[in-house]
């Protein structure tokens, strides 16, 4: 391996990306826009669970502020985490319980309330209901249960805080995947590679030069899009921040693994792409981005662990939110090691120039 | 021992060189040997083997049989350090300039070229600090003929180098590569155009159907093919039954030719049968009668 060679194919690569604005842009813009888009979904105060509409009722002194309009109907209309809705057409009304766009229905005037019998949260509101018949909703309920309360007092995570780390590693994928599989196909088909392979440099030194770039741009802009959604969003962060940036490089570099497996010998852009979505949406919807793994099938729980991204994002996650150390993600970073030790060699092994 | 008395006086032979593609044969046992400071030109219609063969000569493709020697030894792995070569198509990495990608080739080899002189010798410094996808193709073409040249070669593949471009951008190309043989290096070129083996070759091989059909200097294979010229008319004058004329006759759309070996008699011939000559004209046989008189295609088919 010549140093000089790698440096030249590795500046510019990293010319090519940093100049390719539209790219570049989109690198930054994407992770952000999601972050901000779901982070402005969930910045109430507190998560609305339940829809309950209202028909009459409400005077107009309250200036509409339903909740208070309804102080003296009944303490089930001050509930915390109800949006209750006023509503004029009572047949319109009793369509959307059909149909759950509402879970429950109250006629103030005419003191019924309808509610749908397949539908859960219906039966859990009428359940508050009762509850609440004899009590009022911020008061402590004085039936005698044979339990006793106790409050947990931990530090309190929303969504978005769980929410960043798999976005974050979600950009991982898509610019790793995308940035080292695509181009390096698209470079052979068009010719790059031939007028490489003439060169006296080696495919090793070619390849290696592919991953470091990718991967210093990669770590450059997950860094980038933590801070600035930090200072927006002020995330929590219990864990050691070397120790995070260490499972995202260790997550890039298995994600980049993949990429240069499916450019080793593919010559059609478009059937990388193809074998490029096929690989990274499942991984988008299996690994837990979105949603915890918690209650999905077991068979499916297996699967996610095939994805090098459902190991990042624990780890990431583990040490954000619960603050774990080096030696609580040690399995995730092994497994990540591994995987990319065997695409790597699997993939040099089998690249071809042409 | 047989390598250093017979072949030291060739910078490269092909010997028996045999390319299939899936049982085709594309290369088919194709011989030929150079001396340094030559211009040899590969000419064929597509499909012929030209590229196939250049590859194997550049080391990009091994053949299925056969051997290439480089100055009387097998190649080794270091005959990438001593051959310039300019593809058919190639792209260049987008989002870099011209400069940056002359640089870019620099640090591949170990002696490279002075970049300032090749800026200079392939006439780029108008385009220097131009992104690469946004020049024209006759800069384009500069430029992959002065990357060709960046480790200083002594052997110059040049690939159908002058295919698209306009005829002013392909007389100056010509003349950077009338500069290269000034160097005494060697070069190695295949072409769609004629006009550009006569031009620059020393000696051509024309091939056909994967084999080398005929080879020697353009003008040595044309006075061995021809001892004829050509009468040209406009056919629209000619009125008279042309079976009568003791002439081979080749007849295009536009134009009548007649071949000869005697132009005095012929013309007396012409006039007898009050033929008009006022647009007469009289030209030699090219390398592109050559061409068709030997494989039966136009060259650029």
């Amino acid at each position: 391996m010549k140093l000089t060679r790698f440096r030249a194919i590795l500046s510019a690569r990293n010319r090519e990306f940093v100049r390719d604005r539209s790219a570049l842009s989109w690198n930054f813009l994407f992770p952000v826009l999601i972050v901000i888009g779901f982070a402005f979904a969930f910045s109430g105060e507190s998560i609305n669970l339940y829809k309950v509409g209202i028909i009459g009722g409400i005077s107009s002194d309250t200036g509409g502020d339903i909740k208070k309009a309804l102080t003296k109907e009944h303490p089930f209309f001050q509930t915390k985490h109800i949006t209750f809705i006023p509503l004029n057409n009572l047949e319109a009304a009793i369509i959307k319980i059909e149909k759950h766009q509402l879970d429950m229905l109250f006629d103030i005037k005419s003191r019924h309330y309808w509610l749908n019998r397949e539908s859960p949260s219906g039966y859990i509101l009428e359940r508050v209901l009762f509850g609440t018949a004899n009590n009022g909703p911020d008061h402590e309920m004085s039936l005698s249960l044979p339990f006793t309360k106790q409050e947990v007092s931990g530090k309190q995570i929303r969504y978005i805080d769980w929410l960043v780390p798999g976005i974050l590693a979600m950009n991982i994928m898509f610019s790793a995947l995308f940035g080292v599989g695509y181009v390096i196909v698209r470079y052979r088909k068009n010719g790059v590679l031939k007028r490489l392979k003439a060169t006296p440099l080696s495919a090793f030194e070619f390849l290696s030069a592919q991953v470091v770039s990718r991967l210093w741009l990669v770590m450059l802009i997950t860094v980038a899009v933590y801070i600035g959604t930090d200072l927006v969003l002020n995330l929590p962060m219990y864990g050691s921040y070397f120790n995070l940036l260490l499972v995202f490089m260790m997550g890039s570099i298995s994600m980049i693994s993949i990429g240069m497996l499916i450019a080793a010998r593919t010559t059609s852009e478009e059937f990388a792409g193809g074998i490029l979505n096929l690989i990274s949406w499942p991984m988008m919807f299996l690994s837990g981005v979105w949603f915890s793994l918690e209650g999905i099938h077991p068979l499916l729980q297996q699967l996610a662990l095939v994805f090098p991204l459902t190991h990042l994002i624990n780890a990431a996650r583990a040490i954000m939110l619960d603050g774990a150390g080096l030696l609580d993600i040690a399995p995730q970073l092994l497994t990540l090691g591994l995987m990319s030790t065997v695409l790597l060699v699997i993939g040099a092994i089998s690249f071809r120039w042409e | 021992m047989k390598y250093g008395r017979v072949y030291m006086t060739f910078i490269i032979e092909a010997q028996n060189l045999i390319k299939h593609f899936n049982h085709v044969a594309a290369v088919d046992g194709v011989n030929f040997a150079l001396k340094a400071g030559v211009c040899f030109g590969l000419l064929g219609p597509n499909g012929a083997g030209k590229t196939t063969t250049i590859e194997m000569l550049e080391g990009l493709i091994p053949p299925t049989e056969g051997n290439i020697y480089f100055h009387g030894k097998k190649r080794g792995n270091d005959f990438k350090e001593h051959a310039g070569i300019m593809f058919q198509s190639t792209a260049l990495q987008e989002f870099i300039t011209v400069k940056e990608t002359l640089q870019l080739f620099t640090h591949l080899y170990p002696k490279p070229a002075d970049i300032d002189s090749l800026i200079d010798k392939c006439a780029l410094s108008e385009f220097l600090h131009r992104d690469t996808t946004k020049l024209s193709g006759g800069q384009r073409q500069r430029l992959l003929l002065a990357i060709a040249l960046i480790n200083n070669p002594t052997i110059i593949f040049l690939d159908e180098p002058t295919t698209g471009l306009d005829p002013q951008s392909r007389r100056n190309f010509w003349e950077l590569v009338h500069d290269i043989k000034a160097q005494n290096k060697t070069i190695i070129l295949t072409t769609h155009y004629m006009e550009e083996a006569y031009e620059l070759c020393d000696e051509i091989a024309i091939m056909d159907h994967g084999k080398i059909i005929t080879r020697g200097s353009p003008e040595e294979l044309l006075a061995q093919h021809f001892k004829s010229v050509v009468l040209q008319l406009p056919a629209d004058e000619i009125d008279i039954d042309t079976s009568q004329l003791p002439f081979t006759l080749i007849r295009n759309a536009k134009h009548m030719e007649f071949e000869c070996t005697d132009v005095n008699s012929a013309l007396q011939l012409l006039l007898q049968h009050n033929i008009d000559l006022t647009n007469l004209r009289i030209r030699s046989h090219t390398l592109d009668d050559l061409f068709l008189k030997l494989t039966g295609h136009q060259l650029r088919t």
